[in-house]
């Protein structure tokens, strides 16, 4: 609804957005494709050539990708099923009337806003160091042996930092979406004889259906990423037990040095990537009122 | 001035066409009324003639210069919104001052300008306030206001007294109509309501599906209506109309007759009556004749009949009659 | 709720949630009471809570005695620069989608979302290398870049949702009114969508502030912000705890202050208006 100039300056305005966008889209990418298939070592910089898909195959022959892989996986299942279920219990708690709920918001949100490699060093130095962390001192306090958390459980100890970040987020947006549900559906429920957990599982919780999908899709977008908080505390280690395909990537290029590899990595993460963020915008936009 | 004169002029989004093809005059100092039911163009067809929306094909000209390619700021036009678009953000002083802003009209005038308008619209004690502050009927003053103070050519009015409630709805409708016999200057008028239509207008535009049923002057409407749609549309209660034998003695496919056109006692229809309202000044009452459906009758005062009774009713008024094509013989 | 709750069952979900919040917040409580701990105090078996010998030393040492001021400028420049940079861009493109949408701009905003699924790693070398080729590696503006190319998909999402709740016709008005599409723009749809404009800000810095890739595989020491400076800090055997926790406290003590302010409107944003 409107005319030829305004569409024609809505085109004008658009246009920067859409130029950037694509030239940060394409261009990175035709060149990483470009490395894929190139033999291309810092180390040795004068022997190269097209290896065709060599750097592909050394790829999927490394048990090292499968390892990563199924990291990678873990680590966005696992913070995904942790913040959404600890997330609705805790808003359903801070949707009761309690005091100082201001207050209580502030404390509960902070750790959103704290940089992932504070976060990963609080961790990891405070709490789960295995000489002064506080985690050690409380297993001495019981007389038991410290657990080596980032040495015999790098990744579910990975998995509880990123959890903790994140359960903020789920947790906020679940208490916002509690209270846009009628006390009066409640009520009328509670008039119609059903249980506390009934009234949960028939009323609260479809209500929270949208809220649920949405906290999934957006910190899936996250969480595929996570980079920091390993770079910060395990390495991606010990040996390769934490390492996510991201990771691996980051560690072909920087400590291996061998480029035409990790770009063949990184391809293989786009097309992974491609294939979440097809399923992730089909369930977005019904979602998302654009 | 402001003579607007609409020729051929056409609006299709895509592959649907919103308006077919319009040819219109309107004269200087007119009040044009614009009404139909909902999804009937009018809308459109104004917006087409503030330059909101492109024209498909044809012609717009104002004051016999084409502006049909003009955008709404030159085209000496102001309108007033169904929800008023006011700015939330800037005083009710700022709101009228803006188009004058717009146009880099000196400081000193704009303030004249604006406290002579608030003054016309009763308005000069709430102009440091925002539209937030104001209440449904104000925030409509100053959506006129802020039309009248650039003096345009013509006003062009979107439904604008949708938004109120009843009582404050007839008290705007006096002030627009007065509004316009101090200003006589050209406005168009869109409604959906046909009490609007005959009150305010002299001259009625009846739209339905885009296309123009008939142009006139509210009494010719209400007396000749061109086909079966003016007929139904203009009037309250709608006009009976009536197929069959009964519209063949006339020598008609259909025949019309207002409700305030029957009249009770004695006749050649006879019925029980079914829903009957009794407002005092007027009673209606909804008959079901056999052989012709149900009959509405609106009369004077207190009929004294009530649901269930058994009354004889004749046509008493103009009996209006036409073809099979819906067109008045 | 339109019943009052009892007292009793007011006490215990009382206690119930404040000791929930208290558990969440206890990571970054323990870090800011480290801070303030001297470093022997920060490592002591048992730890100490009240009994620690307090000190401001670490916040004067990590201030006073080392590169940390420029780390925390540079994330300033970068945070705040990347923002605005995307703003400019992203405001025009978020009132054309929003006013004048067309068959395509539902597909166009899931596109530009998309772009924020592309693994930050597959792109690195060539980044990497184009930064070097244009002498952009460890600089600001190269970094001020590269994060608002990561956020501009949000940012053009969130005022996009903002914008969509201007009603259309105040626009309409002002072109009536004689309004220009930059007066339009500048008089009638900014001030209306300042405070979308102000949360869509807020958010993107804290994005960009706490951003920890391109901040660690782009920069060295010049133009390295807090982020990388902290995953880069190293604590061999607790060494220097305190330091550490001051350093981090001041970290992420201007977005603790950003994002409280911001939290009414963080779910609105972050979930680009689909929960309210």
């Amino acid at each position: 609804m409107s005319t030829q100039s305004t569409r024609m300056a809505a085109r004008f305005m658009v246009a920067p957005s859409v130029l950037v966008l694509l030239v940060w889209m394409i261009v990175p990418l035709a060149m990483t494709a470009y490395f894929s298939f190139r033999l291309y070592r810092l180390l040795s910089p004068d022997r190269t050539g097209w290896v065709g898909f060599n750097n592909y195959v050394w790829f999927f022959n490394s048990p090292d990708f499968w390892l990563a892989l199924t990291n990678t996986l873990m680590l966005v299942g696992g913070v995904l099923v942790i913040t959404v279920v600890l997330g609705i219990l805790i808003a359903l708690l801070l949707d009761q009337p309690v005091k100082g709920q201001g207050l209580l918001r502030i404390l509960v949100i902070a750790p959103f806003f704290v940089m992932p490699p504070v976060a990963a060093s609080i961790w990891e130095n405070l709490f789960m160091h295995p000489q002064n962390g506080l985690f050690a001192a409380l297993a001495r306090g019981f007389g038991a042996q410290p657990i080596l958390f980032l040495e015999s459980y790098p990744m579910p100890s990975v998995i509880g930092i990123v959890a903790w970040e994140w359960l903020p987020f789920a947790t906020l947006i679940f208490v916002t979406a509690l209270q846009s549900l009628s006390s009066e559906q409640l009520e009328a429920a509670e008039m119609d004889g059903a249980s506390a957990f009934n009234r949960f599982r028939y009323i609260i919780l479809p209500h929270l259906t949208r809220a649920i999908t949405v906290v999934i899709l957006i910190q899936t977008i996250f969480l595929l990423g996570i980079f920091g908080e390993i770079f910060t505390t395990t390495q991606g280690g010990p040996g390769s037990a934490s390492t996510t395909l991201p990771y691996m990537i980051f560690k072909q290029a920087i400590a291996a040095k061998d480029i035409g590899r990790a770009a063949a990595g990184g391809i293989i993460a786009v097309i992974l990537a491609n294939i979440v963020a097809y399923f992730l915008m089909r369930g977005l936009g019904r979602h998302l009122d654009a | 001035m402001g003579k607007i004169q609409l020729t051929k002029v056409r609006k299709a989004f895509g592959e649907t066409e919103v308006i077919p093809g319009i040819d219109l005059a309107i004269e200087d100092g007119e009040f044009v009324v614009f009404v139909g039911p909902s999804g009937c163009g009018k809308s459109t067809l104004l917006r087409l003639i503030a330059g909101l929306e492109d024209t498909t094909s044809g012609v717009i000209e104002i004051d016999g210069k084409d502006a049909t390619n003009l955008p709404p700021a030159k085209r000496g036009l102001a309108m007033v919104f169904q929800s008023y678009a006011l700015y939330p953000h800037m005083t009710v002083r700022k709101n009228i001052a803006f188009p004058l802003k717009m146009a880099g009209m000196p400081e000193a005038e704009q303030a004249a300008r604006v406290e002579r308008a608030a003054k016309v619209l009763n308005l000069t004690s709430y102009l440091d306030r925002r539209p937030g502050q104001l209440s449904g009927g104000q925030r409509q003053r100053v959506a006129i206001g802020r039309a009248i103070v650039r003096e345009p050519a013509a006003f062009l009015f979107d439904e604008p007294l949708s938004n109120l409630d009843a009582a404050l709805r007839v008290g705007m409708r006096q002030e627009i109509s007065e509004l316009h016999q101090s200003l006589k200057t050209t406005m168009i008028y869109v409604t959906h309501d046909q009490v609007e239509a005959m009150t305010m207008a002299d001259k009625i535009v009846v739209l339905n599906a885009g296309r123009i049923e008939q142009v006139g002057a509210p009494l010719e409407l209400y007396n000749n209506p061109r086909n079966i749609f003016v007929a139904g549309f203009i009037g309250s209660p709608k006009m009976n109309l009536i197929e069959g034998p009964e519209a063949a003695k006339h020598d008609a496919h259909t025949i019309g007759i207002r409700p305030e056109h029957i009249s009770v006692g004695d006749g050649p229809w006879e019925g029980v009556v079914g829903l009957s309202e009794h407002l005092g000044s007027d009673s209606f009452i909804k008959v079901d004749v056999p052989g012709l459906g149900i009959i509405n009758v609106r009369g004077p005062g207190e009929l004294g009949v009530h649901h269930g009774d058994r009354i004889r009713l004749a046509p008493a008024g103009k009996i209006h009659r036409f073809d099979d094509k819906g067109l008045a013989l | 709720m339109a019943r009052a709750a009892s007292p009793r069952r007011k006490l215990i979900t009382t206690l119930a949630a404040w000791t929930v919040a208290l558990i969440i917040f206890f990571p970054v409580l323990w870090m800011i009471l480290t801070s303030f701990k001297t470093e022997a105090s920060a490592v002591a078996m048992p730890p100490q809570f009240l009994s620690a010998d307090w000190t401001l030393e670490n916040y004067v040492e990590v201030w006073g005695r080392s590169a940390y001021p420029r780390f925390f400028w540079n994330s300033v420049v970068i945070a705040v620069g990347s923002t605005l940079l995307g703003l400019v861009i992203a405001i025009p493109a978020a009132w054309a989608m929003a006013f004048v949408p067309g068959k395509r701009t539902k597909d166009l905003l899931m596109w530009m979302l998309s772009t924020k699924m592309m693994p930050a790693v597959a792109v690195m070398i060539p980044i990497y290398l184009l930064f070097l080729r244009f002498g952009l590696l460890d600089t600001r503006i190269g970094l001020v870049l590269v994060l608002m190319l990561m956020n501009l998909p949000i940012i053009i999402w969130m005022l996009y949702t903002y914008f969509k709740e201007i009603p259309a016709e105040i626009l309409e008005a002002a072109r009536m009114d004689g309004a220009s599409l930059w007066n339009e723009i500048l008089y009638v749809l900014t001030p209306m969508a300042v405070p979308g404009i102000a949360s869509t800000m807020l958010l993107n810095i804290i994005l960009a502030w706490n951003e920890a890739f391109w901040t660690i595989t782009l920069t060295t020491t010049r133009a390295a912000p807090l982020s990388a400076f902290i995953a880069s800090f190293s604590a061999p055997q607790g060494l220097f705890y305190a330091k550490l926790s001051a350093a981090s406290a001041m970290a992420i003590l201007p977005i603790l202050i950003l994002g409280w302010f911001s939290q009414k409107q963080l779910v609105r944003g972050l979930t680009f208006g689909a929960v309210k």
